[in-house]
């Protein structure tokens, strides 16, 4: 509907107002706190990048156990598996379960690895004060917002599955180190994404009047 | 019917600053105008929607966090599923599920666990019933109900039951060849309940309940 129709936009840091970005009222700048909502108020948030950067690396750090450390430890009367993320998908994979090991890759390899370019991608723009396809640039932001919540998924199914597969020496399934890391590189991610302030995207190429 | 905002007419209005709205995630600036029921204002700029009030919108925001909280609570205690193979069995509550990481550091997880599939999504119910309930009716506003809707709103991406329900279907795929899987009543009212959460949240206006808020105190 709407193509690149770069109509002129006024923000309210030109106009010389504060918006709050919980509840949009807007306030003359230098006000401190919304006194609607009494959230605090940033015209920018400048520290908004270094808290980005620093749950960013925090994700990162615990991925990698994640991924290196087993998922589900499966006890049957025969054998003993332990099941890392990509391990478990494979076997679901080799079972049939094409839909199911597809799931698990898709939102505990691909969401979460594409989250950490993503985010990366957008903080080093914003950085450079970029104004290329800033559309393009917000709608990812939208995208990872949106979806990181999804990866939690993995750690649910350990919770369901060893609570509810305790079948004393036929089977049984414990959850193993990895949940916890994948669960903290989870949380880390999200956190990161919410500390990003979208305005800075909007902001690239803008002439800063300040 | 989804339309953008009028942008601030001249610099001359700019003082009147509880006219204007700024879009949260853009800083565009807007003359706030409330659409009709139904419609939608969005940003011009990002397409952030800004302002979507539904005729009704409180009373069933109220009506469905009523029925969130006791399904919330009834969901809990019940048996959730239950699990036969060679003769064993095993039944598990959500509860059981959400406390299921039990050796060491991994008790931590059960207590994020607990808190993403219960006890936010219960907090977050209980915390609208306090904001709106007396708006709805024309009352003054609760006391700290600002700082209630803010936490509301806060707590809102962490409240995880709609994917603990994906959890669900995903965990019953996995074990469907390794034993027989029986549905209990609260597999039930949680799905149940993850349907009424969205429809609720599909309701919630933001800046309509800031500006009641704001109006009924003066």
């Amino acid at each position: 509907m709407e193509i690149a129709r770069e109509k002129p936009v006024l923000t309210a840091r030109e106009a010389g107002l504060v918006g709050c970005t919980r509840c949009a009222r807007v306030w003359p700048m230098g006000r401190r706190t919304c006194g609607r909502c009494g959230s605090p108020l940033h015209s920018r948030d400048t520290t908004s990048l270094q808290r980005v950067w620093a749950w960013w690396i925090a994700g990162v750090i615990a991925y990698i156990p994640a991924n290196l450390y087993p998922m589900l430890v499966t006890r049957t009367l025969l054998e003993r598996s332990d099941d890392t993320i990509v391990g478990g998908a494979v076997e679901l994979a080799s079972h049939g379960d094409y839909g199911v090991a597809a799931i698990i890759l898709i939102a505990s390899v691909l969401i979460p690895v594409g989250k950490f370019l993503a985010i990366a991608y957008l903080a080093i723009s914003v950085h450079r004060g970029s104004a290329r396809s800033l559309h393009a640039k917000f709608r990812l932001y939208e995208v990872v917002e949106f979806i990181g919540r999804w990866s939690m998924i993995d750690v649910f199914v350990v919770a369901i599955l060893s609570s509810l597969v305790q079948l004393s020496v036929v089977a049984s399934i414990r959850p193993g180190p990895a949940a916890l890391t994948f669960a903290l590189s989870v949380i880390f991610t999200m956190l990161s994404a919410q500390s990003f302030d979208t305005r800075l995207i909007w902001d690239g190429g803008r002439k800063e009047g300040k | 019917m989804d339309r953008d905002l009028p942008p601030p007419a001249q610099d001359a209005d700019l003082p009147h600053s509880d006219e204007l709205m700024a879009c949260p995630t853009c800083d565009a600036l807007y003359r706030a105008r409330e659409p009709e029921h139904g419609a939608k204002a969005i940003c011009g700029r990002c397409h952030t929607v800004l302002i979507a009030p539904r005729r009704g919108a409180g009373l069933n925001i109220i009506a469905l966090s009523l029925s969130v909280t006791i399904l919330v609570i009834a969901a809990t205690v019940f048996p959730f599923l239950e699990i036969n193979a060679a003769g064993l069995g095993n039944r598990t509550s959500i509860l059981d599920v959400a406390l299921s990481f039990r050796s060491g550091l991994l008790v931590a997880l059960s207590v994020a666990t607990v808190a993403m599939i219960v006890l936010l999504p219960l907090l977050r119910t209980l915390l609208l019933l306090y904001v709106l309930t007396p708006v709805v009716f024309d009352r003054p506003p609760a006391p700290h109900a600002a700082g209630a809707f803010r936490l509301a709103q806060r707590i809102r991406p962490w409240a995880m039951s709609e994917i603990f329900a994906i959890g669900c279907a995903v965990a019953l795929v996995k074990v469907s060849d390794l034993a027989t899987i029986g549905f209990g009543p609260a597999f039930w009212m949680f799905a149940l309940l993850v349907v009424i959460v969205i429809l609720n949240d599909s309701y919630l206006c933001s800046w309509s309940v800031w500006k009641s808020l704001e109006k009924n105190r003066s």
